[in-house]
């Protein structure tokens, strides 16, 4: 099975480094980018299997990086990932193109099993 | 509670009691709505009944002052035209007797035979009231000639009164008297001074029945009376009343004029009768007209007609009054009612999207930072367990573990709360009640622990899932365990039951160990603006979950009594209809 490669992006930078590193000790390439602009920026100078997104950042916001994404990328795949819930935010990011919506903390095992899933593209969790 | 998670100091104000919410106290509740409408009635009763009254009033103190005015003058008038017509009478007497005394001379009037021709050419003169005898008396009071039906010829007058006065006076009319003819009459008698310087006086009676025929009767009613009386109240005519002639009148008749006076007082059996009376000019006779009850001579309104019209416009007026009142403050407190609970609706709707919109974002900034710890706590694991020889190896994998714990309950904690936010508005879903109860539970907060009140959930094995609205279920619960948690007393107990009610109903029972309530209470509990938390409590909190529960179809009842707590019954159907 080839390498799971997994763009994490949250405003949260310790966050970040710590995902980033629990999901390298299991073997996926992850990489850790601390805003929705630096997002894109990687994900044109890299390939991703899965992009996991913050929905609420400062500058670009988790929707509106996911609309851009999807108009450059349609068949990459993306997490939504919020501290929020908000039921309005889920719909419309799964209106996106969103494969999942994910609500903080999320146990690493539970994310991995569904950014396996997205990669994929089988049925959503 | 919220106020725990916020952790700002501020005084714990739970926004889901609905006791909380203030709103404007609609003012017709019990003793106001009684107020208002009294003053309503008052008021409506004042305006309308006071110009009534007063008119009534006005219109009859009127009609009786005209009705006074008219009758008397009727009777003046009836009074006046009998004056004349009886000084007539007796004037024309007086002139008869003048014109003898210049006609004829003394000597002539001495022959009985002279004095005979003259009665008997004056009687053919007069229709009525003929002389009855006339006689000539000198200046001794001595009867010199006399014609008539008796001897009196030679009968000696000087000491009688009459021949005093009209030797002073120059005529005089007597009273009626019986006399030596033992029938009614009275005497006119008139001196003549001679020419030597002597006198003699001329002398007539007449029989007194003339004067009553000279008193015109036409116009008058059947209980009228008009009759003459000298000063000493003795009949000088017949009177319906009291009596013949010379019968004494027994009630005080005021002293006449020449004027025609009318005024009212009290006859002999003390009914009002109405008196004119007035002096017969040169004679001791006084007319006077006796009628009685003025005031039902005319036609028109009498006191008890007007009287009892008035009363009928009274009751007419207060009935109406009355229902228009009742009616009025019915409408408005209804309406009123009708307002306070939208305007409560309304705020409590705020209230509670406020704490959505507030708990959503509270969860949200703890979500993060949780999001970090269980992070870290992972990573720390992942270390250690890569490192076989770590140090102490399983004491610092009971730590992780214990921090993914409390992670995972925090996590719980801020889930909840942004499912309660979310769930505010939701419609109709399948909902497990034992859940939902276990949900409401945890949101009664510290209150609970720290006054050490158990709360049980007991549901009945097998017990189905409900079809009905959360967020309104979480409000009827929420009321409903809010005010057993004020009943109860510290180390209380209140225990949530959940069972099926037959087929197609789902009962929930919560029942505490507190204070109970009063029987007369128990009727009034679910009215609404009934509070026994006076100045705290608006009253409506009871009122709503009954409201709530009807609206989702099903039934709340309350079973207490002071002392053994109180048990509501929450019946629930299975889908809502």
């Amino acid at each position: 099975m080839a390498t799971l490669r997994v763009l994490f992006v949250d405003d949260e930078e310790e966050l970040v480094s710590t995902v980033v590193e629990r999901l390298e000790l299991r073997g996926i390439a992850a990489t850790g980018v601390v805003s929705g602009e630096e997002a894109l920026t990687r994900i044109e100078q890299q390939p991703f299997d899965v992009v996991v997104l913050d929905v609420r950042m400062p500058g670009l916001g988790g929707l509106e990086v996911i609309k851009r994404i999807k108009q450059l990328h349609p068949d990459l795949a993306v997490l939504l990932l919020s501290g929020h819930g908000a039921k309005e935010d889920a719909m419309t990011g799964l209106r996106l193109g969103a494969f999942d919506y994910l609500q903080k903390p999320v146990d690493l095992e539970d994310l991995i099993a569904i950014l396996h899933r997205a990669a994929a593209g089988g049925e959503r969790g | 509670m919220l106020a725990d998670v916020f952790m700002t100091g501020a005084p714990p104000i739970d926004p889901l009691d609905p006791a909380e919410v203030e709103i404007a106290r609609p003012y017709l509740a019990g003793a106001s709505a009684a107020r208002l409408r009294r003053t309503v009635v008052l008021a409506t009763a004042a305006v309308s009944l006071l110009p009534l009254l007063i008119i009534s009033f006005l219109y009859y103190d009127q009609y009786e002052r005209s009705l006074h005015a008219e009758a008397a003058q009727s009777m003046s008038r009836q009074v006046t035209n009998n004056k004349r017509s009886l000084e007539f009478f007796l004037m024309e007497r007086r002139s008869a007797l003048s014109f003898m005394v210049r006609d004829r001379s003394f000597a002539e009037l001495c022959d009985v035979k002279t004095l005979s021709l003259l009665m008997r050419h004056m009687n053919d003169a007069f229709a009525l009231g003929s002389f009855a005898d006339l006689g000539l008396i000198d200046s001794g009071g001595k009867q010199l000639c006399y014609t008539g039906p008796y001897d009196l010829k030679g009968r000696d007058y000087h000491d009688q009164d009459w021949f005093y006065r009209v030797s002073r006076r120059g005529v005089f009319i007597s009273d009626t008297f019986l006399g030596y003819r033992q029938s009614p009459h009275f005497a006119i008698a008139i001196k003549h001074e001679r020419e030597s310087g002597d006198y003699y006086i001329l002398r007539a009676t007449v029989n007194a029945e003339v004067l009553a025929e000279q008193i015109l009767t036409a116009g008058l009613s059947p209980d009228d009376d008009v009759f003459l009386v000298n000063k000493d109240g003795v009949l000088q005519s017949p009177s319906r009343r009291y009596g013949g002639v010379l019968q004494t009148v027994p009630i005080l008749i005021p002293p006449a004029t020449n004027e025609v006076h009318v005024l009212e007082q009290a006859d002999e059996r003390h009914r009002s009768v109405a008196i004119a009376c007035v002096q017969i000019a040169d004679s001791p006779f006084t007319l006077v007209y006796i009628r009685p009850q003025i005031r039902s001579q005319g036609a028109g309104l009498s006191l008890p007609r007007l009287l009892l019209f008035l009363l009928v416009s009274v009751i007419f007026i207060l009935v109406v009054i009355f229902w228009g009142s009742r009616q009025f403050v019915a409408n408005l407190r209804a309406h009123n009612l009708k307002r306070a609970e939208l305007m409560h609706k309304v705020e409590y709707a705020n209230k509670l999207a406020t704490i959505g919109r507030l708990a959503a974002s509270v969860a949200h900034e703890i979500n993060n930072p949780l999001a970090i710890i269980n992070e870290k706590a992972g990573l720390l694991e992942d270390i250690v367990k890569l490192q076989s020889d770590f140090p102490r190896r399983e004491k610092v994998l009971g730590i992780v573990d214990s921090i993914k714990g409390s992670v995972v309950r925090s996590r719980t904690v801020t889930h909840r709360l942004l499912g309660f936010a979310k769930r505010m508005d939701v419609g109709s879903e399948i909902i497990s009640l034992e859940e939902l109860l276990k949900e409401v539970v945890s949101f009664l907060g510290k209150e609970v622990e720290y006054r050490n009140v158990t709360v049980t959930i007991d549901a009945e094995p097998g017990v189905p899932n409900i079809e009905s609205a959360r967020g309104e279920l979480q409000q009827v619960f929420l009321n409903l365990l809010n005010n057993a948690e004020a009943a109860v007393k510290d180390g209380g107990h209140i225990d949530i039951r959940v069972r099926t009610a037959g087929e197609r109903r789902v009962a929930v029972s919560i029942s505490d160990d507190g204070i109970g309530i009063p029987k007369e209470n128990l009727e009034r509990i679910f009215e609404p603006f009934f509070t026994t938390k006076a100045g705290s409590g608006t009253g409506l909190g009871l009122s709503i979950t009954y409201g709530i529960v009807q609206k989702l179809g099903g039934e709340l009842a309350v079973q207490s009594e002071v002392g053994n707590g109180a048990c509501f019954t929450v019946l629930l159907p299975l889908r809502r209809g």
